[in-house]
Parts: structure tokens; sequence; C-alpha cells
């Protein structure tokens, strides 16, 4: 400010001098001319009487028919399918509110990347097996002409899962249910497991499944950047802002059993430039709730779950952020090339991480015990207890191995975590009737992004689910209770 | 304009034809300073004009479309002459080369012609198949994998080969005894992990793989997960100078497998 300021008067000066020279008149009035610099000077400056035109080019504009907030891979991908499967080139117009470009606590960065059709619920396997083969012809998908292909990282090398006696009938009905929907998986015995991977300590194991195609983990930066430069060719407008208000109509209706029900619109989205206290207000159709872990919040913001309980108005979008941590050691002896992503039956997981016998991997606190303490959301440190209490032992015992193993270093992440039955959130509010939901994948959303974002894309354009069905995963089964269980949770 | 002429490519690998244009679309890391040249007239044209812009990504998906229709699988075929004709039959249209067994290899001439003689061979099982530079891709794959008594499969520098296809070569686990993935440029460790399911493996040409990050370290990992396989690997000026190993390694690759 203070520049532009001085550089205005400076420049006035100039000129004011040159036509006086021109003008011929040379004893100039030099006090004078200080002083009216000095006055320019003082009005140009923040709560001076001058105020030039205020350019507003870096607000996001005024009108936009989709706004999505959050700009991680769900966001991205819904951005993605809708400018893809728009009918006419340049139909609609998607802005994409993100409110930290250098997704510092986004989920997508700190992931562990991984992608399996190792579910129970035939939907999640579909989704999955869409995704995969989107992440299969990435460079065709994604493809921006001029920039270089994207280099995805991915390691084929498949998950497996063991299990112990009491989970071996469920493990043997999944992946007959996986084996129908096309995924590629097989069942081994302990003795298998055993000639196959001789690191590994069978001891507890009844039954391990393992998938041989499609399944392993990739770079989630690369999907990220890659959607990312797609959507800017297609035309998508990003903003960096946050989004902290909705200015929204009723309208009271009754339904047919003469309920009163009340009918919420968003005609208006507020997105607060960041650092700044500068807000503008977009109007907009359409606003996709892609906030990940924060959706939970923009659901309230939107008025959702503000109502007496146990009706559909007091329904909360149960999606709240949980910490989770990820471990990185290095274990010269530990297992070689071959080592597929184990997730132990005691919920303890890993992978291998490069080539130096490095590995990741971690567990999720509810899965030792259901009424263990969750860690404060509240910031991303690490809790390096967790490891040594918790994590390690179950790995020691199932890879003797990492018994010398080191740690170093470790991260912390969100799951955008569904207390209800820990399953995406996809389509439409049923009574504020234009925020679509695209969230709550508590910890594999980002394999399941690509067919995500195309549901929410089919639901938005053409009113309905069309490639995967997924209405069981509507926003109204938490008002009716329906959970949509999903076994393998990790 | 004073633009180099250079930049008036318009999709910057299709002019080129032949493999070296393939290649182009499929190369991973691009040298920077070529891209920046190309990145003139066209791009300047493109950003301002739908029209430009349009037929720019109208080539570049015409180019993706070819590689998958030289890669569609011959169903017909199959269904009325079984596995094996369909195979070759794939092969030889690619412009490989197949060996029935017992047979004498077969392989295109110069004008990329070849004899339907083999269709008298439906029962006999094809024992290799050499697709050496062809533009196989991982649906083309499909066809090959068919072949469960395929003993020597050579992909040498297939341009269109990458870490998920390697990721289905277990498929031939049972047979596969050779195999050859020299040259191709879109290999990485990160498929070679994936070969541990191929314990009938004798032979393994790893070498001249440029989207290994680590040749040498990646050989001897691989070495380790096929105890009883000859890894033919790195170029060691590249890799990691080890002394007796190194020594080890060069008397290997001069028995003749
Ligand atoms: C440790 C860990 C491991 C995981 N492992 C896997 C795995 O192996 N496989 C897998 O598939 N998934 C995994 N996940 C889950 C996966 O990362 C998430 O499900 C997925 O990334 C969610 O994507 P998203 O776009 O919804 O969320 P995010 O990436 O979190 O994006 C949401 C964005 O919304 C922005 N935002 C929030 N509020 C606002 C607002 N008011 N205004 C503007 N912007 C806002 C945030 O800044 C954020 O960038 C893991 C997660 C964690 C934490």
């Amino acid at each position: 400010m203070l520049r532009r300021a001085l550089r205005l008067g400076l420049g006035r000066g100039l000129l004011g001098r040159g036509l006086g020279t021109w003008r011929g008149d040379s004893t100039l009035d030099w006090d004078g001319k200080v002083s009216d610099i000095k006055k320019k000077i003082q009005s140009v400056l923040p709560g001076g009487a001058w105020n030039p035109l205020y350019d507003t080019s870096h607000l996001p504009p005024e009108h936009s028919d989709v706004v999505i907030v959050g700009g991680g891979v769900l966001g991205l991908s819904v951005a993605y399918w809708l400018k893809r499967l728009e009918k006419r080139r340049g139909a609609i117009q998607v802005l994409v509110v993100e409110r930290d470009y250098t997704y510092s606590q986004a989920s997508t960065g700190l992931s562990v990347g991984g992608i399996r059709q190792q579910f129970s619920l035939p939907e999640n396997i579909q989704l999955s097996l869409f995704s995969v083969d989107f992440l299969r012809n990435i460079n065709e998908y994604l493809a921006v002409v001029d920039d270089p292909p994207l280099d995805l990282q991915f390691n084929p090398s498949g998950y497996l899962l063991l299990a112990s006696e009491k989970g071996a009938a469920i493990m043997e009905n999944n992946v007959k249910v996986q084996r129908q929907e096309g995924a590629k998986v097989c069942l081994m015995s302990p003795e298998q497991l055993r000639n196959k991977f001789p690191w590994i300590n069978t001891e507890g194991v009844a039954l391990a499944s393992y998938g041989l195609e499609d399944e392993g983990w990739f770079d989630p930066w690369c999907l990220l950047q890659g959607l990312r430069r797609k959507v800017q060719s297609m035309g998508v407008l990003f903003c960096h802002g946050e989004v902290t208000r909705f200015i929204s109509s009723s309208n009271r209706m009754e339904t047919a059993s003469g309920e009163e029900v009340t009918l919420k619109r968003i005609h208006e989205v507020h997105v607060k430039m960041d650092r700044s206290l500068e807000y503008q207000p977009v109007e907009c159709a359409i606003v996709i709730n892609a906030a990940g872990a924060w959706s939970g919040q923009i659901a309230e913001l939107a008025g959702i779950g503000k109502g007496p309980p146990g009706t559909l108005q007091g329904t909360k979008l149960p999606v709240e952020p949980r910490k989770r941590y990820v471990y990185l050691w290095h274990c010269p002896q530990g297992p070689g090339l071959e080592t597929p992503f184990v997730i132990d039956s005691s919920g303890a997981y890993f992978r291998r991480e490069g080539l130096g016998n490095n590995y990741l991997g971690s567990c999720s606190p509810t899965e030792l015990s259901p009424q263990e303490e969750e860690p404060d959301p509240g910031n991303l440190e690490v809790d390096h207890g967790f490891f040594q209490d918790k994590v390690w032992p179950h790995l020691a015992q199932r890879v003797p191995a990492f018994e010398t193993l080191k740690v170093r270093s470790a991260w912390a992440g969100y799951y955008d975590y569904n207390t209800f039955d820990q399953n995406g959130v996809v389509g439409p509010h049923p009574l504020v009737v234009n925020m679509y939901f695209a969230t709550g994948f508590s910890g594999h959303g980002l394999q399941q992004a690509p067919a995500v974002g195309r549901a929410v894309a089919e639901m938005v354009l053409e009113g309905s689910f069309q490639t995967i069905d997924l209405n069981p995963f509507l926003f109204s089964r938490f008002y009716l209770g329906e959970k949509v269980q999903e076994h393998n949770i990790i | 304009m004073a633009a180099p002429k250079a930049s008036l490519y318009l999709v910057a690998p299709i002019w080129k034809g032949g493999p070296r244009g393939i290649r182009g679309l499929s190369r991973t890391v691009a040298p920077e300073g070529n891209q920046r040249k190309r990145r003139t007239v066209l791009q300047f044209l493109a950003d301002r004009f739908y029209d430009v812009q349009a037929l720019r990504e109208y080539l570049l998906r015409k180019q993706v479309s070819k590689v998958h229709q030289k890669n569609r699988s011959f169903t017909y075929v199959k269904e009325q002459y079984g596995p094996y004709i369909a195979a070759a039959y794939f092969v030889l249209k690619q412009g490989g080369a197949v060996k029935f067994q017992g047979q004498e290899w077969m392989r295109p001439n110069g004008r990329g012609r070849f004899s339907l003689e083999f269709f008298k061979f439906q029962a006999v099982p094809v024992e290799a198949v050499d697709a050496s530079g062809c533009a196989i891709n991982y649906q083309g794959l499909d066809n090959l994998l068919a072949l469960k008594e395929l003993q020597s499969l050579s992909l040498q520098r297939c341009p269109h080969v990458d870490d998920w296809c390697l990721s289905r070569l277990y498929q031939l686990a049972g047979s596969l005894q050779e195999l050859s993935l020299a040259g191709c440029p879109q290999v990485s460790e990160r498929g070679l992990a994936c070969l541990h399911h191929l314990q009938n493996l004798r032979r393994l040409d790893i070498s001249d793989l440029p989207a290994v990050s680590n040749p040498g370290l990646t050989q001897i990992l691989v070495e380790e997960m096929l105890p009883n396989c000859n890894v033919l690997g790195a170029d060691w000026a590249q890799g990691l100078k080890l002394g007796p190993e190194e020594q080890s390694q060069d008397t290997a690759r001069s028995i003749p497998a």
C-alpha cells in the first residue's frame, strides 16, 4: 500500500514538473509542490480520503453454477467428471474453493496411498474397480496437451489380509463377493502363506486372502496434481479462500402423510479470502460438500442437523476428523521386494516403501479395542508411544524380523471418519436440496475418488446414479438408521 | 513470427511416425529443453483459439486410440480357432514372431505380411513369443495370457509395456521360464516386484530399463526374490559399484542361458 502510494505521488510530481518546464515557468514553487505531494500521500495512505476504484480481480466470480467446497482429491474428481460429462463444452461453470493450497492438513497428501478391492460391500468393490481402471489409464483420462505424462508410481504388489480363526468364515464370504464382482483375489492357507512369504509367522492365522491384480499403492500427490492440471485446462476456476457461510431460503411443505418439512435451498456461498477479512458472496445453483474431515462443519453451516433430535432436520452429517498416525521405519533384515500391503488380523498394517528396506505402517486405535480412546484431533502431533505400545508388538509378532527396527519418521493425518458406519456419503441431502456430498470415506477415500466423482457428477447432471448404484450411500440412511456394514475398514 | 521450425509440430510426437512416435507419448521423463522448444507457436495458438486447442486434443486422442485399435482382442478368431491361433495371429500382426511347439519360428516378412498356414496348428501349443518392439499394451496382453504352455516371452523395447502389464504375468507362472524386458521404457522396479509369482523363471533380462531408479540395487533385490533365476541386469557402470559382486555378475552374464 505504501509503495503504491509513493509511486502514485512520485508519478504525479514528475508529470507536474515536466509540464512546468514546458510552460517555461522556470521559478518552481518547490515548497508548494512538496506540500501538495505530502497531501496526496496522506490521502492515499490507509484512512485517507482518496478512494481509488477497488480492484476485485483476486476475488472469485460472483456467479458460478457449481461451487465445490474442498480442493482435495474428492473435490477435484467431482469437478473433473462434471466437466467431462457436461453436454456441451463450457456448459457449466465450476468453482473449487480451497482454503489451503499447500494441503498441509488435507488427508489426500497424508494418506498411505493404498488401493484394494478386498472389501465386503459390492459397492465398495465396484468403486475400487472403477478407480483402478481410471488410474491405469490416467494418462488418457487426464492428458493435457503439451504437459508431460503423469507418473503415478503405482506399485502393483497387492494386499494380503490375514484372518484369525474367528474371522476366517467372514473372509471366505468376502472373497466370494469380491470374485463375483470381478476382483482377482485368492485365498491362502497358512501353509501356502509360509511357502510364499517365509518371513511371516503364521501363528494365529487361519486364512489369508491375497490380491493378485489391481491392488497396491500409488502416489496420491500425482493423482491430485494430475486432476488439478486437467481440471484447470477444462476451464474450472480455483479460489483460495474459506467457505464461511451459506445464504439460503426455506420453503415449508407438507408430505402426503401431513408431516411438515422445511426444504432449503442455498443461494449464496460466502467465501472468505485467505489472510484477509474480505469475503465474496458467490451465487450458485449447486454446492458440493467435499471438505473431507471438515465436511461435518460445512454441513452444519448449511443448517443440517439443526432441528429436534430424531427428525430428518435434526440428523447431523456424522463425519468428523479422527487422527491417524503413520510411521516409517527401517529394518535391514525386513521382507524383500515381494512384500505386499499386509493387514494383520490385529488391525496393524504395513507396506514396503521404496527399495532400501524401509517400511511404513500403523494401526487404527479403534481396531484394537472399541472403547479405546481416540487421540485428540486438535493438532497433528505424533504420539510415538503409540507405536511402541500398540503397533510394534503386533508387527513383531507377525514378522519376527521386525523385532529390530528403527523408526525413521512419522506423521499424522485426519480420516474423514464417518462415525455411523465408516462408509462414504454420496449424493444430495434430502432437505437442503442443492447440497451434494462426497465425503465420509474413513480411510478409503483416496482410492475411490475417481469413481465417486463420477457418481456425484451423474447425480447432479442426470438426477440418478448411472455407472455404479450408490443408493445405499445416500444421506437418508442416517435418519432411517440403516447402516451399510463394511467388514474391511482399516 | 520467428519461431524455430521445430515448434511447428502439432502434437509433438505424431509427425515423427513409427515406433519413436509411440514412445514419445509414453515417455515419462521428458527432456526439459526439447519440451520447451516445441511449446511455442502452436501452444500460443492453442491458448488463444479453441479450434486449435480442440484440434490438438483430437490428435492426442487419435494417437491413443490407434494403440487401442492395435491391441483389441480377436474374439472371433479365438472362438473359431482357439487361444493359440488367436495369440499367434495377434503377435504376427503386430510384427512379432511366434514359435509353435516343435515348429520353426514364424515371423512376418519386411512388409509385415505373413502366411496363414499356422491356422492348421490349432491343437499345437505356442511355446515362445518374441514381441520385441511391438506396440502391445495392457489390453493386448490378454491374448498372450491365454497361452498356458508359453515358456519364453520377449517383450524387449515394447513402448507400452508398463508395470501394470507385469502385474498380470503371474497368469503364466505355471510355464514361463524365460522373460526379457530389456529396454522397456516404462518398466520400473515397482513392476519387477510382481515377478515373484514366476517361480519357474530361469532367465530374466532386465537390462537397460530407464525407468528403474536404482538399477544396481534393483537387480540385487530381484535376485533375492527369484533365487533360482539367472538375472541379466543393469549396466554396472550406472548402478552400484560393488567389487566382488560385480565380478560374479560378469561371469554370470557370459554364461549362455
Ligand atoms: C493416515 C491416513 C492414511 C490413509 N490411507 C488411505 C489409503 O491407503 N487408501 C485410501 O484410499 N485412502 C486413505 N486415506 C483416506 C484418504 O486420504 C481420504 O479419504 C481422502 O483423501 C479424502 O479426500 P478429500 O478430498 O475428501 O479430503 P481432503 O484431502 O482432506 O480435502 C478436503 C479439503 O477441504 C478443504 N476445506 C475444508 N474446509 C474448508 C472450507 N470451509 N473452505 C474451503 N476449503 C475447506 C481442506 O483444506 C482440504 O484441503 C488415508 C487417510 C489418512 C489420514
